[in-house]
């Protein structure tokens, strides 16, 4: 291998070259190892600590619908079962199995581990099944949060018992429970289909998700036509001179202002200037839109820029006018780039949270939106504000929240990938 | 100065003779064209006709203004920033600037090919439909099959591809979409074809397609070809022009240019002695 004319300093020379560019391979695995088990990290801690979230702790009772208790009116009517004391009917469900209960306290003890919403549970079903009424059904349902964490064994079953919220009654009738196969862990379809509660059994993020949705539409609608063409008409239209260069620099120092000071120009000229509601997806939309429109834009007219000149020249030259070799030609090859960075800005507007706290989309809202002026919170609002309550059982509503939160970007990021892989460049 | 390099006169040219009885008519003329690159001179004062039905060659070393001329001849300089074109051209003797004059129809009227082949991303079939579409030349489907066959027959293209017509253009070789792009051109039924050095990017096989192309379209087409091969112009065009500098140095018969060139910078550059 030794070429003739090599003299020693070259190979030396040569063997500091190689070592050089094998020292910088390691420098590249090394920094992409670390981000790798970040995010490893990151993924792991949140799937392992939101993964309960998903279940729930259900307790089965035999309920008799005793009419003079829950139909007060004696009509069947919605208002009649709304009035009616499903309380009553509970305690008596859990005298039945525990009859040797007899003190005050232990009874309301033993009433703690139902959650607030067995209640509604128990009226919601009779509205569904009137003809429940004056019969005994059995029936499952759901623990509060504290026999939730005890079941789930968040909470270390060794404390003393004056550092936990499960007293050492409340623990034997739960391990009662247990063995008489009265107390199961089932997929929380609660989390899913309702809103924010106080009640952290009961949370849910379906609120949240909406209110996410419809902030986005409200972003999408406004930035990307906005978008696109501003972005056409600057990089295809536009004369190219001191004007041009003058609002270049000027989006790209939009693109670069932190987002909060976006919440607070929404805040002043949405709500103080324009009366427009509080809390509302519209606002947020907006919000959103004016945050993500500079990025839009400029991932718009890197994609344009990236049209070769001689397909436009070619068009031109066949007599197209500038509209058409902008419809025709230009943008179907700028189309897949714009959609990513349209996805990648999304994706970006549906994970921030500063510029919404700003417009009061901070409230504790229960309520599921039903349209874009409708009070509502988002994803990562709610993570924040499930992660700011005292309550234990909120910890893993977080992590879960937070897990959703993810699933979302990394399916749009990956839509993103897959549409830039999946139209190739022709040209 | 530039009035008396150019030397033209159809009449007694024996090459016109041996191809028609009447002298070619004046398709298109330049007079007195000034090209301006913002503050920086492009072109000064050309004065170039381009005779009907003939192939005309302009050569020159590169920088000397052949491309931004032909551009001129299209208005494609008008999208160029800072480009400012004056004196007149015209085009069956109306200025092309004239305000009754409109550029998109101005291109269905000349036009052009690029030097590197510039197919659309396209189908064949569409990158040729492409042109009558947009002018709305075919009133239905069946038509615009007949132009699109048509377009590639005279481009010599149709039998090489008449059984792929809806890939991509781009899949097509070099020379063959250089003639796609040829075809596309004259699809929409031009009168003057431009086309700027169309065979650089080609090798000689294919090049050698082109020039026998050309020599073909002349008859339906006037056409103006820049080149950068002596060679090439020698063997394609009836009338040549030199450019230099941007001044056109002599203009006349391609083999009076190439045989007995009136300037001592013509007879340089066809010898070889610089360029
Ligand atoms: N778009 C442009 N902007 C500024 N100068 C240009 C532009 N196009 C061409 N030029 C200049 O004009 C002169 C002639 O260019 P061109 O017509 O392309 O030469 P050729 O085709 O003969 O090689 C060159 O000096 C070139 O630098
Ligand atoms: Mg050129």
């Amino acid at each position: 291998m030794n070429h003739k004319n090599e003299t020693p300093e070259q190979r030396k020379y040569l063997a500091k070259r190689h070592a050089a560019s094998r020292r910088f391979r390691w420098y590249g695995i090394m920094g992409l190892g670390i981000a790798l088990m970040t995010l490893f990290f990151l993924l792991g801690t949140m799937v392992l600590k939101g993964y309960s979230s998903f279940f729930q702790t259900q307790i089965q009772l035999t309920v008799s619908f005793d009419k003079t208790v829950i139909d007060p009116l004696g009509d069947q009517s919605a208002e009649s079962l709304a009035r009616g004391d499903y309380r009553a009917i509970l305690g008596n469900a859990l005298k039945r199995v525990f009859p040797e209960i007899k003190s005050r306290d232990d009874r309301r003890q033993l009433s703690k581990i139902l959650s607030d919403g067995a209640s509604f549970q128990l009226q919601d079903l009779l509205v569904s099944h009137p003809e429940w009424v004056s019969t005994s059904q059995t029936v499952w349902l759901i623990a509060s949060d504290n026999v939730d964490m005890w079941v789930k064994k968040v909470v270390d079953h060794d404390l003393p018992e004056s550092q936990r919220r499960i007293s050492d009654l409340q623990a034997k009738w739960l391990a009662f429970l247990e063995t008489n196969n009265q107390l199961r862990l089932r997929f929380n379809a609660m989390f899913f289909t309702s809103g924010d509660s106080r009640n952290p059994e009961m949370a849910g993020i379906l609120g949240a998700m909406k209110g996410s949705a419809l902030t986005l539409l409200i972003t999408f609608l406004v930035s990307f036509p906005l978008g696109v063409a501003s972005a056409v008409y600057l990089e295809e239209f536009a004369a190219k001179g001191r004007w041009a260069d003058f609002i270049e620099v000027n989006i790209n120092n939009l693109a670069a202002v932190p987002s909060i000071v976006f919440g607070l120009l929404g805040l002043a000229l949405y709500l103080n200037l324009m009366h427009l509601p509080r809390s509302a997806p519209l606002v947020g939309g907006l919000t959103l839109a004016m945050m993500t429109l500079p990025t839009l834009v400029i991932a718009t007219r890197a994609s344009l820029k990236s049209v070769p000149d001689p397909i436009r020249d070619g068009a031109r030259a066949l007599g197209a006018s500038p509209l058409q070799v902008v419809l025709h030609h230009v943008l179907p090859l700028a189309a897949p780039g714009m959609l990513t960075g349209t996805i990648i800005s999304m994706a970006r507007a549906l994970g921030e949270t500063a510029p919404l706290l700003m417009i009061g989309m901070v409230a504790f809202i229960m309520d599921i939106p039903g349209g874009v002026l409708d009070p509502s919170t988002v994803l990562p609002v709610q993570i924040f504000l499930w992660a700011d309550s005292p309550e234990r059982a909120f910890l893993e509503k977080t992590s879960g929240a937070t897990l959703i939160l993810l699933a979302f970007l990394i399916t749009m990021n990956a839509l993103a990938v897959y549409i830039r892989n999946r139209v190739e460049r022709r040209w | 100065m530039v009035g008396k390099n150019v030397n033209y006169s159809f009449e007694t040219m024996h090459l016109e003779a041996s191809k028609s009885i009447t002298p070619p008519r004046v398709k298109m003329e330049a007079k007195g064209v000034d090209v301006y690159y913002g503050d920086k001179q492009a072109l000064e004062k050309v004065d170039l006709p381009v005779p009907l039905n003939r192939v005309t060659a302009l050569i020159g070393p590169s920088g000397c203004g052949k491309s931004t001329f032909l551009k001129c001849l299209n208005r494609m300089n008008d999208t160029v920033v800072g480009c400012r074109v004056t004196g007149s051209i015209t085009l069956d003797e109306e200025d092309i600037h004239s305000p009754t004059v409109d550029v998109v129809q101005l291109r269905a009227r000349v036009g052009m090919v690029f030097q590197k082949p510039n197919p659309f991303p396209k189908s064949i079939y569409d990158n040729i439909a492409y042109g009558p579409r947009i002018h709305g030349m075919t009133r239905d489907r069946t038509e615009l099959d007949q132009i699109v066959e048509e377009s590639l027959a005279r481009a010599g293209l149709w039998n090489e591809v008449k059984e792929r017509l809806q890939e991509p253009g781009t899949s097509l070789s070099g020379g063959q979409q250089q003639r796609l792009c040829i075809a596309r051109a004259i699809a929409v039924n031009p009168e003057v074809v431009l086309m700027d050095e169309p065979c650089s990017a080609l090798d000689p096989i294919a090049t050698a397609r082109i020039e026998e192309l050309i020599d073909e379209l002349c008859n339906k087409y006037t056409i103006i070809i820049v080149t950068h091969s002596m060679q090439q112009a020698a063997r394609v065009s009836h009338y040549t022009g030199f450019f230099h500098m941007g001044e056109l140095v002599e203009y006349d018969h391609t083999e009076a240019i190439f045989t007995n060139p009136q300037q001592e910078r013509t007879k340089g550059y066809v010898t070889g002695r610089f360029g």
